[in-house]
């Protein structure tokens, strides 16, 4: 019994930040679902809602990611939204470009756009990249300044209009579903997540990011290439906001500078929330994932109950987030007194 | 190729600054002949108002060392609340009341922001995230918001009133100097006031050059950023019932958004970002920078939705520029430092 | 003895299971310069915080005069003329000199407007006390430490203050500033103030101090006067434990040099730099700080890369003018500042010690193969003897002689040639240092070439087979440790200067 005690604690100890916030991401998943068990058991426990609900995360969650690695670095990027309209826009003006004079779109135009604007994606993040490493902007004042650019030159390629009547392929491909069951975009997130995991945990690229959010002075003592791997990082989430961008622009087959404005703050608290230090050097993407998950069902959840109105989910995911940080508070400083 | 006169200006941001507004005015005279008219340059002033007020509350956060996301939305449910229960009274006073009201909800509010940040120590961008959120969550939630088209007489009185007015003779134009411009003049010089004078303000600079040492020094930290996001809430909030009474309405989202270039004007204006480092004077500066690219564009001809392009630019040149002066000056002190100790 | 400042009387004090201190005692007389020494987690800052207030004691008390205290708040401690000067001096960068000064003060008397002009009349009054000349409008964050020292010193003065604690105040001073602080010590003392002057440096502690008590895991060793002590008894007062100084005798040495320096040079820093190591050698390099020794160590590592002379390695000119390229040529530095510069203290010490070498341990595409991480790690924990029973704990764990043999560890498993040392055991305990001390020589004698930067000169009479002598940024002389004594090295070091 007491042998059992001490290596739950030295668990504790060695992976505190996961299993304290993955314990309480299962808890609130819990209540979620149970409350839901009980006030809507058909409505939400169907295959449809499931359905929808996966295709409706990826936009948000592909950001979330590119947010998540860059606070591994230490860093934030605000711009992730900027990123994915600029994304959106340009690929879906490449879009009606390619399409033909018979108004059909070619086999490659879908490709062609996809890489384009992942490609857009890349550079904007090497941009952020360079503004933080060369230039050592503080990465709140870099992103925060590169979101207004990439927002202004969205603006500018549409002049402040939706970018609507896409040929109507691109859609239903990407928010299409694979055999008629899995979301195009649920496979899309589910690859860059996978990538992204696969990198944090069995590459030389994950360990040192880690590392150098931690302390950058030893990260360059100690031979790393800091430079480059913060442009590395700030250029991943670049095309995750890509990628983020052009499921945005599938799911509602039009694109315009100021959509998902709300998202930025979305992102973050789904990072915090899944553990990740804004102090760096810390953060896991289960965590991440799992408290996308969460969101989205409790965000689904609510939508079930019309006499909610759409606004009380700024509400109540600002409560989340500080009654996470209140209890991170708590448990630290339990930590500490221990 | 420069000179130690040209590093000397470049160090000092305040100077800085002005340099590139003198010259953003000239090039605007030149390309529109119509920057210096009185009627132009009131309504910059007028313009400058709002941004002003928040900007000084913004500032006094970043250099106690923190950052708040929220004053927007927080300045947006005070006024909204006061607005709908005032209409909903058919209030038909003056504007006392409806500050008083503004204040008070700003203070509370602020309060709210003060329990986390200074009570609990957590974080301040991520808090206020949270709390802008929550703020933004009861006004149209909670209080399902709509736009309220008429405002109480009193305040729109307020909004509408002139202390003079400047005509452009040449195109027939004529700007009114608005009475509240004498609010944002007041809490310039009480901000003054405060950050030189009173113990309370050096604390907020004490803390946001080194918190320990404040602690140990006798400051009571944990009050002065309570009473500090306090204040913020409360001034913040005038800020916000001042624009609903310019404006003649309450639309309770229109604020939303302003929190990012308003961070911006304030970092502009040398203000670090770390905490502890800035004036006053460069903050108005910086703000006045921010305000004038947003107004000006039009008057050199640039189609507005080059807005956001431009105020992008310069918060990443102004940006980068500051980050490259702090690199420089602790390279040159520590080969100042070398020197003497060789010596 | 006069009636004391402060008496200390049987002080326990515990943090969960571990008794800080076991029933310590401790009387200090006016104008005494006592020296509270011990090594690091033998309990000294948990006495320094009890008598500040920081910490209440389990049990004892504290006597001021006729006062007496079971408890004491930081006010009443302030009140009773206690002062205490950290480490890291508590002062605002971001301030002036005189704001610096005067807000204790002013905060104490509960001011809640500032008046510049009387500001100004305090802080002259609190620099002349000690002759200090500064600006008082200087920014405290462009002032060198010692200065900074000085403003901390000034402010503790404010406040009638009867016993000054000072923690380790001569950690980054130079020689000179040493002596400017220890005269001001002594103006001090005839002031009738008493200094409670915490150091593991045996001579500073012979030069300035008068009476000694030594701590050892929480308990009260001895007390005594400075005067019967000397070097073999303050070790093992400290330890426990007796050492025998391991003189470094060189035993593999190449017949080609390893690393040859040509007139090497950084300009503002240092110049005309030559000497050449062989492997199997220990060089030793050592000056006062500022004497361009720490940033000719960047220079060989590539932070700051060298613009003048010539780099030779096994006969080859090279270039090293990133870290990269340093870690190319098998070269490896262990820090000044091994918890900013050396560590990732939160991380586990597992990482800590792969980091430089992640490449050898990982694919060409760069997945990490954890079979050859895992053996990589268990060789070293075991090889420098780290004290841990996982390596997948936090970093920050260990004690700071075991941190430092992970920053060796780092180092070591890149297969180097040529490993720098800056300060290889400042902070470290005696145990430790020799421990470290007894690596460094086997490796020598493995066939690797080192070079150790320090100021504690024993260390370096003791582990070099060759010193050089830097002085404003070149070399002063180069000398056989076999040859000469201590008093000879700091001879050279400060000569001319003084």
């Amino acid at each position: 019994m007491n042998e059992n005690k001490m290596s739950i604690r030295r668990k504790l100890n060695d992976f505190y930040g996961r299993d304290v916030y993955t314990s309480r991401l299962i808890i609130m998943l819990l209540v979620v679902l149970i409350s839901m068990l009980i006030l809507k058991p058909a409505k939400f426990f169907s295959f449809i809602n499931f359905q929808t609900m996966v295709a409706q995360f990826p936009e948000f969650g592909l950001m979330s990611l590119g947010i998540m690695l860059c606070m591994i670095t230490g860093g934030i990027d605000l711009s992730v939204v900027g990123v994915a309209n600029l994304v959106s826009i340009s690929s879906g003006i490449i879009l009606k470009a390619l399409v033909a004079a018979d108004g059909s779109l070619p086999w490659y135009g879908i490709l062609v756009s996809m890489i384009c604007g992942i490609v857009i994606g890349l550079v904007a993040g090497v941009l952020n990249g360079i503004l933080v490493a060369k230039f050592s902007i503080p990465p709140i004042l870099a992103t925060l300044g590169s979101y207004e650019l990439f927002l202004g030159i969205g603006i500018i390629l549409t002049k402040g209009k939706a970018i609507s009547k896409l040929p109507m392929e691109y859609s239903s491909v990407i928010a299409g579903k694979l055999f008629g069951i899995i979301p195009v975009q649920l496979i899309i997130f589910v690859i860059m997540a996978g990538i992204i995991s696969f990198l944090l945990s069995r590459t030389t690229y994950g360990t040192r990011i880690y590392m150098l959010g931690t302390n950058m002075k030893a990260a360059e003592f100690s031979g790393l290439d800091t430079t480059g791997l913060l442009i590395k990082t700030y250029a991943l989430s670049g095309i995750c906001s890509a990628l983020g961008g052009l499921v945005m622009l599938a799911n509602y087959n039009s694109a315009r500078a100021d959509y998902g404005a709300v998202y930025t703050l979305q992102c973050i608290l789904i990072v915090v929330l899944g553990g990740v230090n804004p102090n760096g050097g810390k953060g896991r993407i289960s965590g991440v994932v799992f408290s996308i998950l969460v969101l989205q069902m409790l965000s689904s959840g609510l939508n079930m109950f019309p006499q909610i109105s759409n606004f009380y989910k700024s509400l109540i995911w600002g409560c989340v987030l500080l009654i996470a940080m209140t209890l991170n508070y708590f448990s630290e400083n339990r930590n500490r007194n221990n | 190729m420069m000179g130690k006169k040209m590093k000397g200006l470049l160090s000092k941001h305040e100077f800085y600054i002005s340099l590139v507004i003198v010259l953003l005015c000239i090039m605007i005279e030149i390309r529109s002949g119509q920057f210096f008219t009185p009627n132009n340059l009131v309504d910059l002033s007028s313009a400058l108002i709002v941004p002003g007020l928040f900007a000084i509350g913004a500032f006094m956060v970043i250099v106690s060392g923190g950052i708040d996301v929220s004053f927007p939305a927080l300045a947006s449910l005070s006024v909204y609340a006061t607005t709908r229960i005032l209409t909903d009274i058919n209030y038909k006073g003056g504007i006392l009341l409806p500050i008083v009201m503004v204040l008070v909800f700003g203070a509370l509010l602020g309060a709210f922001n003060g329990f986390f940040i200074a009570k609990l120590k957590l974080p301040t961008m991520i808090i206020t995230l949270g709390t802008s959120s929550v703020f933004k969550g009861i006004m149209q939630g909670v209080l399902n918001s709509t736009q309220i088209p008429n405002i109480p007489e009193g305040m729109k009185n307020f909004g509408t009133a002139a202390l003079f007015v400047a005509k452009n003779e040449q195109l027939g134009l004529t700007s009114r100097m608005p009475v509240a411009v004498l609010v944002l003049i007041v809490a310039i010089g009480l901000a003054f006031f405060v950050l030189r004078y009173t113990m309370f303000g050096r604390a907020i600079y004490a803390i946001g050059g080194n918190e320990t040492s404040a602690y140990r020094a006798g400051f009571n930290v944990g009050r002065t950023k309570f009473i500090l996001y306090v204040i913020v809430g409360a001034v913040s909030s005038l800020a916000g019932l001042i624009r609903t009474c310019m404006m003649g309405q309450m639309h309770p989202t229109n604020m939303l958004g302003m929190e990012m270039m308003i961070i911006a004007g304030v970092v502009l204006g040398g203000v670090a970002i770390t905490g502890g480092d800035g004036t006053l004077t460069g903050c108005m500066l910086g703000t006045i920078l921010i305000v004038m690219v947003q107004n000006s564009l039009i008057l050199l001809g640039v189609p507005t939705y080059w807005q956001e392009f431009f105020l992008g630019a310069l918060i990443i040149v102004g940006t980068g520029i500051s980050a490259m002066q702090v690199l420089r000056n602790r390279k040159r002190l520590v080969s100042k430092k070398l020197g003497e100790e060789s010596s | 003895m006069a009636q004391s400042v402060i008496k200390v009387v049987d002080v326990k004090k515990s943090f969960g299971a571990v008794k800080a201190l076991k029933g310590v005692s401790l009387e200090i007389a006016p104008g005494e310069i006592h020296c509270l020494a011990g090594e690091n987690g033998c309990g000294k800052s948990t006495l320094i915080k009890i008598i500040s207030g920081v910490h209440a004691p389990d049990s004892g008390h504290i006597e001021f005069g006729d006062k007496i205290y079971t408890k004491i708040s930081p006010i009443e401690a302030i009140m009773n003329g206690v002062q205490v000067i950290y480490q890291d001096f508590s002062i605002f960068p971001n301030l002036t000199v005189m704001e610096n000064i005067v807000f204790n003060s002013e905060l104490k008397d509960r001011r809640k407007l500032v008046n510049w002009k009387r500001f100004r009349r305090i802080a002259e009054q609190a620099v002349d006390r000690i002759g200090f000349k500064v600006d008082l409008n200087a920014r405290v964050g462009d002032l060198p430490v010692a200065d900074k020292q000085l403003v901390a010193i000034c402010r503790a003065l404010m406040f009638n203050a009867k016993l000054i604690i000072m923690d380790e105040p001569t950690t980054a001073l130079t020689k000179k500033e040493v002596n400017a602080l220890f005269k001001i010590i002594m103006s001090l003392k005839e002031q009738g103030i008493a200094i409670l002057f915490v150091s593991h440096k045996l001579n500073e502690v012979f030069e300035i101090s008068e009476r000694f008590t030594i701590l050892r895991n929480g308990e009260k060793i001895i007390t005594g006067n400075t005067s019967e002590l000397d070097d073999k008894k303050f070790t093992y007062y400290m330890t426990g434990r007796e050492f025998e100084d391991l003189r470094f005798k060189p035993k593999n040495v190449s017949d080609e040099p390893l690393l040859e320096v040509e007139n090497l040079g950084l300009t503002g820093y240092f110049h005309d730099v030559s000497f050449s190591l062989k492997r199997g050698e220990i060089l030793g390099i050592t000056g006062l700080l500022g004497s361009g020794r720490t940033e000719l160590a960047l220079s060989l590592f590539g932070i700051s890369p060298a613009d003048q002379g010539k780099i030779r390695i096994k006969g080859q000119e090279v270039v090293i003018d990133s870290v990269a390229s340093a870690m190319k040529h098998n070269i490896g530095y262990v820090p000044e500042d091994r918890l900013s510069e050396g560590l990732f203290l939160p991380q586990s010490i597992a990482d800590n010690i792969v980091i430089s070498e992640l490449e050898n341990i990982s694919s060409k595409s760069g997945v990490i193969d954890k079979k050859k991480r895992r053996s990589e790690i268990e060789k070293w924990v075991k090889e420098l003897g780290v004290a841990t029973n996982n390596p997948n704990n936090a970093c920050n764990t260990l004690s700071g002689g075991n941190q430092q043999k992970v920053v060796l560890a780092k180092w070591l498993s890149r297969n180097l040639d040529i490993l720098i040392l800056n300060g290889p055991t400042v902070g470290v305990d005696i145990g430790a240092k020799h421990d470290i001390h007894a690596i460094l020589q086997n490796l020598a004698h493995e066939g690797l070439g080192i070079i150790i930067i320090s100021d504690d000169l024993p260390e370096i009479l003791q582990n070099s087979s060759k010193i050089i002598i830097m002085k404003n940024g070149t070399v002063v002389a180069e000398l056989n440790p076999e040859e000469i004594v201590e008093n000879q090295l700091s001879e050279y070091m400060m000569g001319g200067n003084e």
